[in-house]
């Protein structure tokens, strides 16, 4: 394993991206940084800027304003990186299957600008913050 | 070693001697070590404060190693030199700073290092970097960010050289710092406000709460840093990590009498000044600019103008406590 992949294993700091969530997951992630769950023993962080950012957290199916940002975003992010799909929607649009304004799921959306982009799923309506946490470790276990 | 330097100049050995201090000992490789110690302490208690376990001890080192080996992104329309020279000009003002500290701790008999005048001047090249580097990063976020930084600078800078300027008239006029670190005129009313005053100054000039507004992660997404990435941003975060040993041990050195006594009493008032911000940075919302220039102008202006005022008559009627 090279030192790359193990530093960053030890530091994944996070940049949350909403593609058009219904802001449940987003409660769910921000409940990740309470003291209850202090993500920050694992050296996560949350950081304002995807420049500074290890792994996208995306929320939301991707609605057809929200793709081109999310594409610039990824763009933004220095590799590697790894983009964790949060949600129902964001896996598989979950109950917006058929809506007229979704373009995602996240994965194709990424997957158009980079096909090599590590994507990691973690289910839920809204997923439990515990399930985020064992999302994120099991990702960076196989990586 | 010794056979190959027989034969040099001794000039040339004094050389490589200044070159390990201002490289290994006191200068980088330690105070990078220590300052990345000292951010852990930050984080560990911040956490503590907030009733968390907090990051483990090696984190602030993986956070290094990692943006080390990220790419490095340089947006198309910023000014490239500029923007990947300033990183390393802070870095080489805080380095020649800790340098200059640990000489003159470590061995104050020596010939002259430097006074409190190059300390000042050495201290603003950190904030003068970030200026430089935000603002050639064509950001409008970073613009917001290098404007209150900007304003940040204007507005401490002047406290803070007046808070030395109390010092120096209580030391007699002595503007070597190795005998200003002989005092401790923080046993005294003037001397007790100057360091108050000082210690806001430096949790400015740390960019810690109260007084992050460059760098507000929550509306300017990490301001006047948003465009850097990769090894350009862990060179933003060794200095400021290195600025978290320079600034509390200026501060002891200064205000509280510095290592003379026994070494781990210096110790001591190191990390009681570090504890001191970090409790401040937990305990305070974030203030606007504005609230933050007129509280180091009028309020802190006002204090220290008194205090110096204290000084000068306690000097020249010789009352100590003054």
């Amino acid at each position: 394993m090279s030192w790359k992949i193990w530093s960053l294993k030890k530091s994944p700091w996070v940049f949350h991206v909403n593609t058009g969530a219904c802001n449940n997951c987003d409660i769910e992630i921000v409940d990740l940084l309470t003291p209850k769950f202090d993500v920050e023993r694992l050296g996560i962080k949350l950081v304002g800027s995807p420049r500074h950012a290890d792994a996208l957290l995306v929320t939301g199916g991707v609605t057809r304003q929200a793709a081109p940002r999310l594409r610039e975003v990824y763009r933004q992010t220095p590799k590697p990186c790894v983009v964790f799909a949060i949600g129902a929607c964001a896996c598989d649009k979950g109950i917006f299957t058929t809506g007229y304004h979704m373009v995602g799921p996240v994965d194709k959306i990424i997957k158009e600008i980079d096909p090599n982009a590590i994507i990691a799923y973690v289910p839920g309506c809204p997923p439990k913050p515990e399930a985020i946490i064992s999302g994120v470790v099991t990702a960076l276990s196989v990586l | 070693m010794g056979a190959v330097f027989e034969g040099k100049d001794k000039e040339m050995t004094q050389a490589l001697q200044n070159l390990f201090w201002i490289l290994i000992f006191p200068g980088f490789v330690f105070t990078v070590c220590l300052g990345l110690v000292a951010s852990w302490i930050v984080r560990k208690v911040s956490s503590l404060v907030q009733w968390r376990v907090g990051p483990p001890f090696f984190q602030p080192f993986y956070d290094v190693v990692k943006l080390m080996g990220k790419e490095v992104l340089i947006p198309e329309e910023a000014q490239q030199t500029v923007f990947k020279a300033a990183p390393v000009v802070g870095l080489a003002g805080v380095l020649l700073l800790s340098t200059m500290l640990w000489r003159i701790t470590i061995d104050p008999t020596r010939l002259f290092v430097g006074d409190i005048i190059v300390a000042i001047y050495l201290m603003v090249l950190p904030s003068l970097a970030l200026i430089l580097g935000s603002s050639a990063s064509a950001s409008p976020h970073a613009a917001v960010g290098t404007s209150r930084e900007m304003k940040l600078v204007m507005g401490y800078e002047l406290s803070l050289v007046l808070a030395f300027i109390v010092v120096i008239i209580k030391s007699g006029g002595q503007l070597s710092l190795a005998a200003i670190a002989q005092q401790t005129p923080v046993f005294s009313i003037s001397g007790l406000l100057a360091f108050l005053a000082a210690l806001l100054c430096v949790q400015a000039k740390l960019g810690f709460v109260p007084f992050d507004m460059a760098e507000a992660e929550t509306e300017l997404a990490s301001g006047a840093l948003i465009e850097y990435s990769g090894a350009l941003l862990a060179v933003w975060k060794v200095m400021q990590a290195m600025m978290l040993v320079a600034l509390p041990l200026f501060l002891v050195m200064v205000f509280l009498g510095g290592f003379t006594g026994a070494l781990w009493a210096g110790i001591a008032k190191y990390v009681l000044v570090l504890v001191l911000l970090i409790l401040i940075k937990n305990t305070n919302p974030r203030v606007r600019i504005d609230q933050a220039m007129k509280f180091f102008w009028f309020y802190c202006g006002v204090v220290l103008v008194a205090a110096v005022i204290l000084a000068i008559i306690g000097n020249s009627y010789g009352i100590n406590w003054l």
